[in-house]
């Protein structure tokens, strides 16, 4: 199995940690990822992410349960058995506003729920390595991927300066469960 | 970042106490880590012991029937029923602090949110026993949903309230559970990360999903907490529509009416944020949380609770004015006989109702006593007394008297069975929220990170400056650094 270094960076205030994800990307090194105990809001756009199209999904979740349920009752109480109820249209779309509302919400839910699980690869007996079990308690971990370009004793002096403590060069086995989002980043003149 | 961290000193801090990130994660996982107290066990033994009761009400009531209810004709919706609403009614305050509060931007849902929405979760359980057993043949139950089968194959009736009840409520449960354990995994992983024993170590990796806490992943957390609450919010206001639509799309008198909806939604919120009380006043107690649910947080629910609360009494008010205006001779004829009238059979059950759900929360105009956990507790145990007795007042005295005088039934009193069986629903909810309380935090931990350096104490004292500044210096110094 491939092997990659990694400089890992601690951080315990944010105020640091911004610049320092600043200075990082201007000097041109690959951020691996910073790994928060909580989510901060601006350190993706600091990063280069780009932002999630999540929420497009859940749309488009949300209007396949829509379709579903009208397009089902519609066939069951129209086509397939048609009952009459007190005399009231087979056809009676107002009295199946609640159903296909409760549909189009529990797809939108269970479908953007399992997506997010999928793309970040979260299921129950998945374990991943983060660097630092400290950074789910009040430690920010900053991992840089070394490079073939990259001097890593340079580059451990470079995050010392920018504020990190503890600074180390780790090797790690990758895989999947390292995540890569080389393709999310924009560059750091694009942005 | 300044600016999104930035609030006015005249709030009140929601974390109290010199706290840091890893303080609030000491807190707030030592009750999870540490053995259960005594208190604790006595408190499970007791709920554990009711669920058992409440078994052994529906093992009889399946046995024999739901003969062993006192159902008569034309009660055939008693107690069940009423206990029905009455749970799905409480699950509703979880989801307004954790979806719309949190489309508010209300800051203080992060002390409560955790322990309200697994309020939630626990109420629409036990709600859902009532209509299953209520049917009687259970075995039968799963004939509510629209399945292939060899009897045509028929499908339900989508033009039924009842059958929008089941897509309702299984709805609600099903996102409810996803919003909360969605929210739960970050926090799974820092219990993860702490664990020294093997057991727990197996127990929260498998629960925290492999949750590292990247960027990226809280960039699409918060994007699907956001949605999830969006969907929520509609969701929770048409559970209890479609509830009400139960009774107010018959033509009975007494159910007949196009308030029910607000109204009963209104209720609902009411009796839910009642028992958040119930639970929060005791469980920040026993598990010395006072510093993140705070006498400002239990203040501020007191605020809804009166405000729900009138609004549920400006909708008995109008609907009694509206049956004594529509001139409807059935319809005035059940409030005026079978509810105002004291000595109706069924009468003292309408001023409960108005005593506990209208006059005592009124309480709460004063701040003193919005802030006394005393009368808070007190008062959200009567709050949910009264809001049983809504349901009651709403199903029993419109049904007891129907059209038709030779059919009006007898006194209708419950078998022990039927309040066992209410006795076993608190059973449950106990039982899961004792095993809630042990094994997961009861307060959303990287939520409270998330605002502590904007609302705990010991930061917002040194944002003063800020407040000093002029409006433009303000703009001056912190626009350009918004992200």
């Amino acid at each position: 199995m491939a092997k990659k270094k990694f400089i890992v960076g601690n951080f315990t205030d944010e105020a640091v940690l911004f610049p320092a994800v600043k200075k990082v990307r201007r000097a041109g090194y690959k951020l691996h990822d910073v790994f928060t105990p909580f989510p901060i809001h601006g350190l993706d756009k600091e990063m280069g992410l780009r932002d999630t199209s999540l929420h497009t999904a859940g749309f488009i979740y949300g209007i396949t349960g829509t379709s579903t349920a009208v397009g089902f009752i519609t066939w069951a109480l129209t086509i397939d058995w048609a009952i009459n109820f007190g005399g009231k249209p087979y056809f009676s779309l107002p009295a199946w506003i609640p159903v296909t509302f409760e549909l189009t919400v529990l797809f939108a839910a269970v479908g953007m729920v399992l997506t997010f699980c999928w793309l970040c690869q979260l299921a129950p007996f998945v374990k991943k390595d983060h660097f630092n079990p400290r950074s789910t308690d009040d430690t920010f971990v900053m991992a840089i991927e070394c490079t073939s370009t990259t001097n890593e004793e340079e580059a451990v002096k470079f995050l010392q300066a920018a504020g990190a403590t503890d600074v180390k060069v780790e090797t790690k086995k990758t895989g999947w469960w390292l995540g890569n989002y080389a393709n999310e980043k924009m560059r750091f003149e694009q942005q | 970042m300044s600016l999104l961290r930035y609030e006015s000193q005249v709030r009140a801090p929601l974390v109290d106490g010199t706290k840091d990130y890893h303080q609030v994660t000491e807190d707030i996982c030592r009750p999870v880590e540490n053995k259960p107290s005594r208190l604790w066990w006595i408190g499970f033994s007791i709920s554990v012991a009711l669920l058992l009761f409440g078994i052994l009400s529906v093992a009889m009531e399946v046995t024999y029937g739901t003969g062993q209810w006192n159902l008569n004709r034309t009660i055939g919706w008693g107690w069940d029923i009423t206990n029905f609403v009455w749970w799905v009614g409480i699950g509703h305050a979880g989801t307004l602090i954790s979806a719309i509060l949190l489309l508010f931007r209300q800051g203080w849902r992060t002390g409560v949110n955790r322990a309200a929405e697994a309020m939630t979760i626990f109420a629409v359980m036990c709600a859902g026993q009532f209509p299953i057993w209520h049917m009687g043949r259970v075995w039968n139950a799963f004939f509510v949903l629209p399945y292939p089968n060899t009897r045509g194959p028929l499908w339900v009736n989508f033009n039924s309230p009842l059958l929008w009840d089941v897509f309702a409520i299984s709805t609600y449960f099903t996102v409810s559970l996803l919003f909360w354990y969605s929210g739960l995994i970050p926090d799974m992983a820092t219990l993860r990360d702490r664990a020294k024993l093997k057991w727990r170590k197996t127990f929260y990796g498998v629960a925290a999903f492999g949750w590292t806490g990247s960027t990226k992943h809280w960039q699409r957390h918060e994007s699907l907490s956001l949605v999830l609450a969006g969907l929520s919010t509609p969701l929770v206001l048409s559970v209890h529509t479609i509830v009400s639509f139960d009774f107010a799309t018959s033509v009975v008198p007494g159910w007949h009416t196009t308030i029910f909806p607000p109204y009963f939604v209104a209720g609902a919120i009411f009796s839910g944020f009642a028992m958040v009380q119930t639970l929060l006043v005791v469980t920040r107690k026993v598990l010395s949380l006072e510093e993140y649910i705070t006498i400002e947080h239990i203040e501020v629910m007191n605020k809804v609770i009166v405000l729900t609360g009138s609004i549920v009494g400006i909708a008995y008010l109008t609907e009694l004015f509206m049956a004594w205006y529509s001139a409807v001779d059935y319809e005035w004829f059940a409030f005026k006989e079978n509810r105002l009238n004291l000595s109706s059979p069924y009468g003292w059950s309408y001023w409960i109702m108005m005593g506990c759900n209208v006059l005592s929360p009124q309480i709460f105009w004063f701040k003193k006593m919005r802030r006394n956990l005393f009368v808070t507790f007190f008062m959200s145990i009567l709050v949910n007394v009264g809001m049983w007795f809504e349901r009651f007042v709403i199903i029993v005295t419109s049904i007891y008297r129907d059209y038709l005088p030779s059919s009006w039934s007898t006194y209708y009193t419950p078998t022990i069975w039927e309040v066992g069986f209410y006795l076993g629903t608190f059973g449950l909810f106990f039982t899961c929220y004792f095993l809630f309380s042990k094994y997961f935090p009861v307060i959303a931990i990287a939520e409270i990170k998330h605002i502590l350096k904007r609302s705990g104490e010991n930061y917002k004292g040194k944002m003063s400056k800020e407040e000093e500044d002029t409006v433009t210096q303000f703009g001056e110094h912190h626009l350009h650094d918004h992200h």
